[in-house]
């Protein structure tokens, strides 16, 4: 059973701070690797953006590079290290499919795809006259598309609760509504934090909070530029199966990847185990302002619509809106920060969090342990920001 | 202004007012502002005015009335109906102020979206509406106004128990409803159980109408009116109200049980029996005083939920009341802490209609007097005071019938808490106990109770209830507030969102729509 308020252990080997899905897969690795973890949330457990999204694993929204090698190592966590798990937290390997709106959309879409293949990614081209076989119901003006059978989605509250329950399992301690309120120090280095009934001691503290990341690290003095970046989800009533996968438009990639900071939406439609339909994905940075705006939800029903002209008819029942935590280079942070010592960081994983969760949890664990990772972890370093020529920088840039 | 008869899409109603709601509260605020000068726009889910304490037969169907029927025509005392001719008095004013143009209204529309306005429009809020019942051409799309004043009433308080998905179990205000609506009877062998002065009528009604009522399960003690009586007395109205009820009880021989309450029903397809039993001291089952009795109906009704989705969207505070219900924070005007927005009715507190009918004509005068009107403090001051003795009784009233805090050992852990995605009470506790499913949002995010087409509305209050047993809590604004918070007020067409999609072209990406506006 999750504690609420007061943790009964006073040291650690780590602390996690935020109990989402990266803190708890943070958690469960750990816990695996031996360690001794507390996890502690000011809210409950899947509180914040692990709540609000569409439990997305993608590979098909990522160009090569750094974040593609993260996504490649959680989808072959997904489905061997976790497999057994799966069900808890109702993993489905569906599949997406990009579809591509005229035929230099298409052919972009070709282009792009035959860099991820080379990376590693299976993307298969779908002509036109093929769309309906993948799509019954998807508009026929439709140029074509490209299907990536890696895409998988979860139920990222129950992927964040059952994670969190397989670490208790393995002797985590789970502590909500427990808020950090500073860190215990000695010296430079970070030795444990203080919440508002008592304190933890540990070796490590794991600062997975999200979109609330930049507060947590201001408060061992250290920055962190991780913004909040706005999205609304529609959902609709359960439907009969009419959309099989995960479908998106071409504009996705290109909103996913910019740092505007006005409104963008472009469609992402997909069903659910429970028969209802998510209707996404609009990206504004406007603080946590949590106002719903009838603008941006018009918008992603018309764009929707426009993708699956059947949904017009389909009565929405409900709209929530959360916030990604979202870095200047769109990397997430992740590894220990040399600016304070004994303090590591978990976050800023902007809308692809609870995909790139169990890689992230998986890295930390091995970096915990001594273990050299998987997947190098210099491109995620948190001092990245700091003006060039810091000392951190230069002594980490020059390790590699 | 205009009405809504004309012909094709309606302009877009603006008055300096507008009330959501036509029940008492909604009506007595309309007429109060109206009179006061203000131009008042009435947007109602309803076809008639009147809400559901004054819901009656379609005026035009069964009275052959034109479409804004004169209040004189109105039937002279129709099935079930209570405190009728403050109705019409009021409803004769409404329609003379409808009449000389003061008033609009739009019935058959639900507020699925509320707004500001500002910049270069008016100053005020913006109710995005749509037909309560697609297609209804007559509905506009939006109403704006100044000022609002928030009226959307309640409905019933449902506690999960084994059987209660069978077809023949009902709210007890649904079987008020269907009597007061239509003249029909749900069923012709009753029981109607909860608690709460609620179920006397109920059970009155449907004796009238020619229904076996078994008895009323009274899940309290009523001489814990007794102790209340400090507040009850100062409310006699209600006292005579009940008289009548007990009246009519008696000479249908209807058995009155306390401390009763039902435990089970049965039935394959339909209800066949119901089970009660009688509670203890200590609120837990008396063993061995179940009965089985077969039945084709169980009324059920604990209580009211005040409907709060247009309180929280405009951002409103608000607060756990006695009755553990969230309401409206108010000011002795029945300000909230929106300015502009005013409460009143059963969104202030539950307390039934005629406390509604006073804070609805003190919401009005308030909203007028706010807008530059003049209004008489001795008006007001008389309302005010009719309306600490109303809450007063309403308190009373509370305290005698809560819902009992073991309500949740006679469950078994088949029985349903979310009948609309089928999510069970062991599910609930499994994933409080194991998963931390500790509060409603949580545990509706784990489970799915909730989320289904009612959106919580029936199952919110027994799942914060369940998620917060095992704390050993009360329940708290922030276990409520999720449960009434809604983005969409009322379930919406994708197509109609769509619609209101105001984009240049080429900015969606897949700008396909059908090319001839006449398919649509």
């Amino acid at each position: 059973m999750t504690v609420v308020g007061r943790s009964v252990l006073r040291t650690a080997d780590v602390v996690v701070v935020g109990a989402g899905a990266v803190g708890a897969a943070c958690a469960y690795f750990a816990a695996r690797a031996g360690l001794r973890v507390v996890v502690l949330d000011r809210g409950p457990v899947a509180g914040g953006t692990s709540s609000a999204g569409e439990g997305n694993l993608l590979l098909s929204d990522k160009e090569p590079g750094p974040e593609l090698d993260l996504a490649l190592l959680s989808s072959r966590v997904w489905t061997t290290d976790l497999a057994e798990h799966g069900h808890h937290w109702e993993y489905e390997a569906k599949g997406g499919l990009v579809v591509g709106d005229d035929a230099a959309g298409q052919a972009a879409l070709e282009a792009f795809a035959v860099h991820q293949r080379a990376a590693g990614i299976e993307a298969v081209v779908v002509a036109h006259d093929d769309l309906p076989a993948y799509e019954p119901h998807l508009n026929r003006d439709v140029a074509g598309g490209v299907f990536y059978a890696q895409d998988a989605q979860v139920q990222p509250m129950l992927l964040t609760a059952h994670l969190l329950r397989l670490a208790r399992g393995l002797g985590a301690q789970v502590v909500t509504g427990s808020e950090v309120t500073g860190f215990l120090r000695d010296g430079e280095r970070v030795t444990g934090v203080r919440t508002r009934t008592g304190q933890v001691s540990a070796d490590a503290v794991i600062n997975a909070s999200g979109t609330w990341s930049g507060e947590v690290a201001r408060l061992a003095g250290v920055d962190l530029p991780v913004l909040p970046r706005r999205g609304f989800v529609l959902v609709t009533q359960p439907l009969p199966p009419l959309v099989r996968h995960k479908v998106y438009g071409a504009g996705y990639v290109a909103d996913v990847a910019s740092s505007d900071e006005a409104l963008q939406t472009s469609p992402v439609v997909e069903g659910t185990p429970s028969g209802t339909i998510l209707v996404g994905a609009s990206r504004e940075r406007v603080g946590f302002d949590r106002t719903p705006s009838l603008p941006v939800l018009a918008r992603l029903a018309a764009a929707a619509a426009a993708l699956f002209p059947v949904l017009r008819d389909a009565s929405l029942i409900r709209a929530y809106a959360g916030f990604r935590p979202y870095c200047p280079d769109h990397l997430p942070v992740l590894g220990p920060d040399p600016r304070a010592p004994g303090l590591w960081h978990a976050c800023g994983h902007e809308g692809a969090g609870i995909g790139l969760s169990v890689g992230t949890g998986h890295l930390l664990a091995q970096a915990l342990t001594g273990v050299t990772p998987e997947v190098d972890l210099h491109p995620f370093r948190p001092e990245r920001f700091e003006p060039t020529g810091t000392p951190a920088t230069e002594e980490l840039a020059g390790a590699h | 202004m205009s009405t809504t008869e004309t012909a094709g899409p309606p302009r877009t109603p603006h008055g300096d007012l507008a009330v959501v709601g036509a029940g008492p509260a909604g009506l007595a605020a309309a007429v109060a502002a109206a009179e006061r000068g203000l131009a008042v726009v009435v947007v109602d889910a309803g076809t008639q005015p009147g809400g559901q304490y004054w819901r009656h037969p379609d005026e035009q169907a069964e009275a052959g009335l034109g479409p804004h029927a004169d209040a004189e025509e109105l039937p002279a005392h129709p099935v079930g109906q209570h405190d009728w001719q403050v109705y019409v008095r009021l409803r004769e004013r409404f329609d003379a102020l409808r009449s000389a143009g003061a008033i609009a209204h739009v019935p058959g529309a639900q507020v699925w979206f509320v707004e500001r306005t500002g910049g270069a429009e008016r100053e005020g809020w913006r109710l995005r509406t749509s037909p309560t019942v697609e297609p209804d051409d007559r509905v506009p799309a939006e109403v704006t106004a100044t000022a609002l004043v928030l009226c959307p009433g309640g409905y019933d308080r449902q506690l999960p128990v084994a059987g209660w998905d069978l077809p023949g179990v009902m709210a007890a205000g649904g079987v008020q409803a269907l009597l007061k609506g239509h003249g029909s009877l749900a069923g012709r062998r009753a029981v109607v159980a909860g608690t709460g002065p609620f179920l006397l009528p109920v059970a009155a009604g449907l004796a009238e109408a020619g229904a076996e009522v078994l008895g009323v399960c009274e899940a309290n003690a009523v001489t814990g009116w007794a102790r209340q009586l400090g507040g009850a007395a100062q409310s006699p109205r209600k006292g005579l109200d009940a008289v009548g009820y007990v009246r009519t009880m008696l000479a249908h021989r209807i058995p009155y049980r306390q401390r009763t309450v039902v435990t089970a029903i049965g039935g394959r397809d339909q209800v066949e029996s119901v089970t009660t039993a009688r509670l203890g001291r200590d609120g837990t089952v008396v063993p061995g005083s179940e009965r089985t009795a077969a039945v084709d109906l169980v009324a059920l009704g604990w209580g009211f939920t005040p409907s709060l989705e247009l309180v929280t969207a405009v951002g409103a505070d608000t607060r756990v009341d006695v009755d553990d219900s969230l309401v409206a924070v108010v000011d002795d005007d029945q300000r909230s802490t929106v300015p502009g927005v005013y409460v009143a009715g059963e969104a202030t507190g539950v307390g039934g209609a005629a406390l509604a009918l006073l804070e609805g004509e003190l919401a009005g005068l308030a909203a007028a007097a706010d807008l530059g009107r003049d209004t008489s403090p001795i008006g007001s001051r008389r309302l005010r005071g009719g309306i600490r003795r109303g809450r007063a009784f309403a308190r009373a009233m509370h305290r005698a019938h809560p819902v009992p805090a073991t309500w949740t050992s006679w469950l078994t852990p088949e029985t349903l808490v979310c009948r609309c995605e089928e999510v069970d009470v062991a599910t609930v506790r499994r994933a409080r106990d194991e998963l931390g499913g500790g509060d409603f949002r949580t545990a509706k995010l784990l489970t799915r109770t909730g989320m289904g087409w009612c959106q919580g509305r029936v199952c919110g209050f027994a799942t914060a209830l369940l998620a917060a047993e095992d704390a050993g809590r009360g329940l708290t604004v922030e276990d409520l507030r999720p449960t009434s918070k809604r983005t969409l007020g009322t379930p919406l067409s994708l197509g109609r969102l769509a619609d209101l999609a105001e984009v240049p072209a080429g900015q969606i990406p897949l700008d396909l729509e059908p090319s001839d506006p006449a398919d649509r």
